[in-house]
């Protein structure tokens, strides 16, 4: 299946990442489907990290923690954080196909980030909604 | 499921190499990685185990340049062939729109390019697609060990077991040696893109 987002739906998303996440004080941000493909990402502007790869590694590394929840009976782990010593990442799935990934340093706290992302999570539900084919 | 981008006028496309282990799938990428060198501006990203199998797949993102007024970036990946690691090779083929299959020429490994193509159709209808109308390119791997002596299947043969039904382009190839290395993927990218252009009229 080839699917398309619309420039509207796509300017709708990045504001949202922008006001919601970015503005707070959240380094990197990316909307990414299932198969590994970027759909939106902003970031601080301080930052070049290599999002292509990063992107192909956070589909796998879902699809591997989906996998195992599976195995030991959960239907799935709707969400995922990796602590670092500086910087951390936030994995949240939208709808079946896609995954919000928030990269972010201590200054924020993991309960502060969390309510923010579900709120941006519940936004981009509604974008995406309309082109959502399973 | 490649995914178009309207508003960066980009177009990401997914293929992904598929065969049997140590087949030569990993090698495929490290040649094209060091080939267009001044072009890949990333790393190669590889999951690796300590025995320098595929343990999950490697990626290898690469600008090939404007189709239509879209910037078009190929993101090439493997999978692990080895035959224990099904789920992920499953994982990795979610969102595919072209393949490469990479087979073994060696005569001892006959039996693992059947078996293996086998599974490919089989990850492939689990996703609701079919081998018959993805773009799918074949590549007859490790032709210079013929020069070691050791036994090869012939063209036909491997023409016989793999492509009798598929009926796709096929290269005899050496991915270390990285002859028909780049055709193979010229072919790929070319019958992939034609499929996204015919997919999205």
């Amino acid at each position: 299946m080839t699917y398309t987002l619309g420039q509207k739906q796509l300017d709708n998303i990045e504001d949202l990442l922008q006001k919601d996440l970015i503005d707070i004080g959240v380094r990197c941000v990316f909307l990414i489907d299932m198969a590994g493909n970027i759909i939106a990402n902003r970031d601080n502007g301080k930052i070049k990290h290599d999002v292509y790869s990063l992107a192909a590694l956070a589909a796998g590394n879902f699809g591997a923690v989906s996998a195992m929840a599976k195995i030991i009976g959960e239907g799935e782990f709707s969400l995922l954080f990796h602590k670092g010593k500086k910087e951390n990442i936030h994995f949240n799935k939208i709808l079946t196909e896609f995954l919000l990934i928030t990269i972010f340093s201590n200054e924020i706290s993991l309960g502060f980030l969390r309510l923010k992302v579900t709120e941006t999570v519940d936004k981009i539900k509604k974008t995406l909604e309309s082109i959502h084919a399973p | 499921m490649a995914f178009v981008n309207p508003k960066r006028k980009e177009v990401q496309v997914k293929i992904v190499y598929y065969g049997p282990g140590r087949g030569g799938k990993t090698t495929n990428l490290e040649y094209v990685y060091q080939k267009f060198n001044e072009r890949i501006k990333t790393e190669m990203v590889t999951i690796k185990t300590h025995g320098d199998r595929t343990l999950f797949f490697d990626f290898l993102p690469f600008d090939i340049g404007k189709v239509n007024g879209y910037d078009v970036k190929i993101q090439l990946y493997t999978v692990p062939g080895q035959v224990k690691y099904n789920a992920t090779r499953r994982l990795v083929l979610r969102g595919v729109d072209g393949i490469v299959f990479v087979a073994d020429s060696m005569s001892v490994r006959r039996e693992k390019n059947i078996i293996s193509l086998k599974n490919l159709q089989e990850n492939l209808a689990n996703y609701k697609k079919s081998i018959f109308k993805i773009p799918i390119v074949l590549q007859y791997n490790k032709s210079d060990l013929d020069e070691q002596g050791i036994p090869l299947l012939t063209f036909e043969t491997l023409e016989k077991d793999l492509n009798s039904k598929l009926k796709t382009p096929s290269f005899k190839a050496s991915a270390i040696e990285g002859t028909n290395v780049v055709q193979t993927m010229k072919k790929i990218i070319s019958l992939t893109m034609a499929s996204i252009v015919k997919e999205l009229r």
